[in-house]
């Protein structure tokens, strides 16, 4: 047996934000599609259920926003398990957008959320142009909904074959029914899948039909094969890949929408997990982010991420977070404030 | 309500095959009750493993001298339990717990049976010392695949009425499953409700048996989890509510522990088509 270590009480710390941080003075508010919302920092779909559970660790009104797992018209039972494999950096799902259906949503959970004060980013995902109309109509009136995410790109849903986000013209006609039946003054953002060839020609026909806004990005189609039963790792055989294995092809996303399309405001998300990759989102182009997976393996990520994200813009001589969407795209020629030293913190003392 | 807790390693000890793991992890204890799993951060912040492992709480104590402790056993299984068995004391471990619904504890004093396979035995020591609290009277069966992997047996000794070992391959107590023992333990111990934990197979066998005699039994599932706490829905086993709808559950917040009979063994890896929700039940689209 090894010696016990000498342990005291006070060198275990129990994770209390507010006992040991005070956030930077910096204006973290941010724009999307007319609505200003408190900070940058969101859950992501499916990776937050509703809000509640995650209110459990953190209070999720302090966010910019919660964004809700898909909600589909009727309950649904989603994909057979196993339903996840972990893979390097990353993981792969195919959950098959489990969930109770939109009345129940609207009942329960849109309910909480908005007795709870937080601000309610709606996703809707349906199996036809009418399913999303739907959907969006029943929003109409709603408490607590800031905004609208319509889930075109989830490619784990067996939907009789389409996949709306891979079409131009299929994701134009799904917009146009949400924007159409989509309570007045709500922003509608569509989310976008990353497995196109051209992911602004998407973004495009998405902003023609009237999205006033881009998330970006949902999950690359991935597959496991478990190598000890020698078949697919995953119930649903493919299924969708997160984590930071993703973040690059997500920046690179959002880069080249933010070229193609200047004005139209940006969710991103894929792979974020500290504050510094919270603000290579934002100066790649978007105005916001989304926490995804990450928040699997720490709960209360989001919140940890918005004080990380507000320290880097601090020290980075940064008073707003508008200062910086998009900042990465600047001419050559134009200079900002540098970031800290990377090892700009070690002084090394000369010995006298 | 769970915690998450910056923990601290105490203790790696190990106890045959598997590693009894100690952390000082201030606030969780007092929480904690029988069948509660604490879900664990592996590989340190810059990971390539994103998910956390969950494991069936053993033992907790309030206040040590070091405060609040919490201990699980586990085998190493793929590389996060490597990793783990690899910590040292002082090494720092990010925990969040406790999770899930406990073992439900009977209000009269009943006999209870309690039947564990390999590290399945680990919740229900703490299970065993809540029961006799209450007056009841315990019976133990514990199984593995051989004698390294039987945990708890002198616990189980001290604590119970009578306790009944076997093993795959015969290398302690009786050569079999512990389904081969338990029918004629039930009738000689008069049980009234069982509890178990262990694999999947297992827990089926002993909801069988408990059935056809008209035994309550809790059981405590194992299904693979990316959250632990609900929010992703990977855990998801098909279960019968009190409405006699089957349903799509999670495993981390309405299990581990179930009631056997209300779990669909058979349907467990698919989506039975009478489930609420079914995509081939025509429910919309
Ligand atoms: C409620 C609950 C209680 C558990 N209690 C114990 C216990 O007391 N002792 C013990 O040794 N093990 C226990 N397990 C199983 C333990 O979680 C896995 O052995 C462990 O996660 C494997 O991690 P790995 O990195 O070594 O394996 P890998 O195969 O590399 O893991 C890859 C991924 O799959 C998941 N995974 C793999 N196997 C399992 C599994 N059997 N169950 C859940 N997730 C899995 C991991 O969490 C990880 O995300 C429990 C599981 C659950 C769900
Ligand atoms: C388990 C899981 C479930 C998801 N469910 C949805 C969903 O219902 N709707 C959706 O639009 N995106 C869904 N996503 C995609 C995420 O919202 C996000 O776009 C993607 O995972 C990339 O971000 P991340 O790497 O931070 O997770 C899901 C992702 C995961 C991992
Ligand atoms: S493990 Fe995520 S919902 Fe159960």
């Amino acid at each position: 047996m090894t010696l016990r270590p000498e342990l005291t009480k006070t060198e275990v710390t129990v994770r209390k934000r507010e006992e040991v941080f005070t956030r930077p003075d910096v204006d973290l508010t941010t724009r999307l599609g007319g609505v200003t919302f408190p900070n940058p920092v969101f859950t992501a779909s499916g990776c937050a259920a509703a809000g509640q559970e995650l209110d459990q660790f953190f209070d999720v009104s302090e966010l910019g926003g919660v964004v809700t797992k898909s909600i589909m018209l009727a309950p649904r039972s989603g994909r057979p398990t196993p339903r996840m494999a972990e893979t390097p950096s990353g993981m792969v799902n195919s959950i098959g957008l489990q969930g109770p259906g939109i009345d129940a949503f609207l009942d329960k959970d849109l309910a909480w959320l908005a007795q709870r004060g937080a601000r309610a980013v709606v996703s809707i995902a349906g199996g036809s142009v009418d399913e999303y109309a739907k959907l969006a109509a029943k929003l109409r009136g709603q408490k607590g909904l800031a905004m609208i995410e319509v889930n075109i790109s989830c490619p784990n849903v067996e939907d009789r074959g389409q996949v709306f986000a891979c079409d131009p013209v299929a994701s134009a006609a799904v917009v146009q029914a949400v924007k159409r039946a989509a309570p007045t003054g709500v922003p509608v953002f569509a989310k976008l899948s990353p497995d196109v060839t051209d992911i602004t020609e998407i973004a495009r026909a998405c902003v023609d039909a009237g999205a006033d806004g881009l998330s970006l990005i949902n999950t690359l189609l991935g597959m496991v094969i478990d190598t000890h039963t020698l078949r697919p790792a995953l119930g649903g055989v493919t299924g969708g890949l997160s984590g930071p294995a993703i973040r690059p092809v997500a920046v690179r996303c959002v880069w080249q929408v933010r070229q193609a399309l200047p004005e139209v405001p940006i969710l991103g998300m894929g792979g974020i997990r500290t504050g510094l990759d919270a603000l290579e989102f934002l100066l790649a182009g978007a105005n916001a982010v989304s926490v995804g997976t990450t928040v699997f393996g720490d709960p209360s990520a989001p919140i940890r991420i918005l004080d990380e994200l507000a320290v880097a813009l601090a020290e980075r001589g940064f008073g707003s977070v508008s200062e910086v969407v998009g900042l990465a795209h600047r001419p050559p020629d134009v200079h900002v404030p540098e970031g800290p030293d990377p090892v700009g913190d070690l002084v090394i003392e000369e010995d006298e | 309500m769970p915690v998450q807790v910056q923990g601290e390693v105490l203790s790696v000890r190990k106890v045959g095959a598997y590693n009894a793991m100690t952390v000082v992890a201030p606030g969780m204890a007092e929480l904690t009750r029988p069948g509660h799993f604490v879900a664990v951060q592996v590989g340190g912040p810059e990971s390539s493993m994103l998910l956390r492992r969950a494991f069936a709480i053993y033992d907790v104590k309030e206040r040590g001298v070091y405060g609040g402790t919490v201990e699980f056993i586990f085998s190493v299984h793929g590389k996060g339990t490597a990793w783990l068995a690899a910590r040292r004391p002082q090494d720092k471990l990010d925990l969040v717990g406790p999770l899930g619904k406990p073992f439900r504890l009977p209000a009269e004093r009943v006999n209870a049976t309690l039947v564990g396979g390999g590290y399945g035995s680990a919740p229900l020591l703490p299970l065993a010392s809540s029961l006799r609290e209450r007056g009841c009277r315990v019976d133990f069966v514990l199984g593995a695949g051989d004698q390294h992997r039987l945990f708890g047996q002198l616990d189980a000794k001290r604590i119970a009425t009578s306790i009944e070992v076997t093993t795959d391959d015969g290398s302690q107590g009786r050569k079999g499953r512990v389904s081969d023992v338990l029918p004629e333990l039930l009738d000689r111990a008069a049980s009234d409700v069982v509890y178990a934990c262990g694999p999947m197979a297992m827990l089926k066998a002993v909801t069988e048996i408990c059935t056809a005699r008209g035994i309550p039994c809790q059981v405590a599932v194992e299904e693979s989890m990316a959250c632990g706490v609900g929010v992703c829905m990977t855990c998801v086993l098909p279960v019968v509510g009190d409405d006699g709808l089957t349903r799509m559950v999670r495993s981390c917040v309405e299990g581990p522990v179930f009631l056997g009979d209300r779990v669909r063994w058979d349907d467990v890896g698919t989506v039975p088509e009478d489930v609420v929700g079914s995509i081939t039940a025509g429910t919309g689209h």
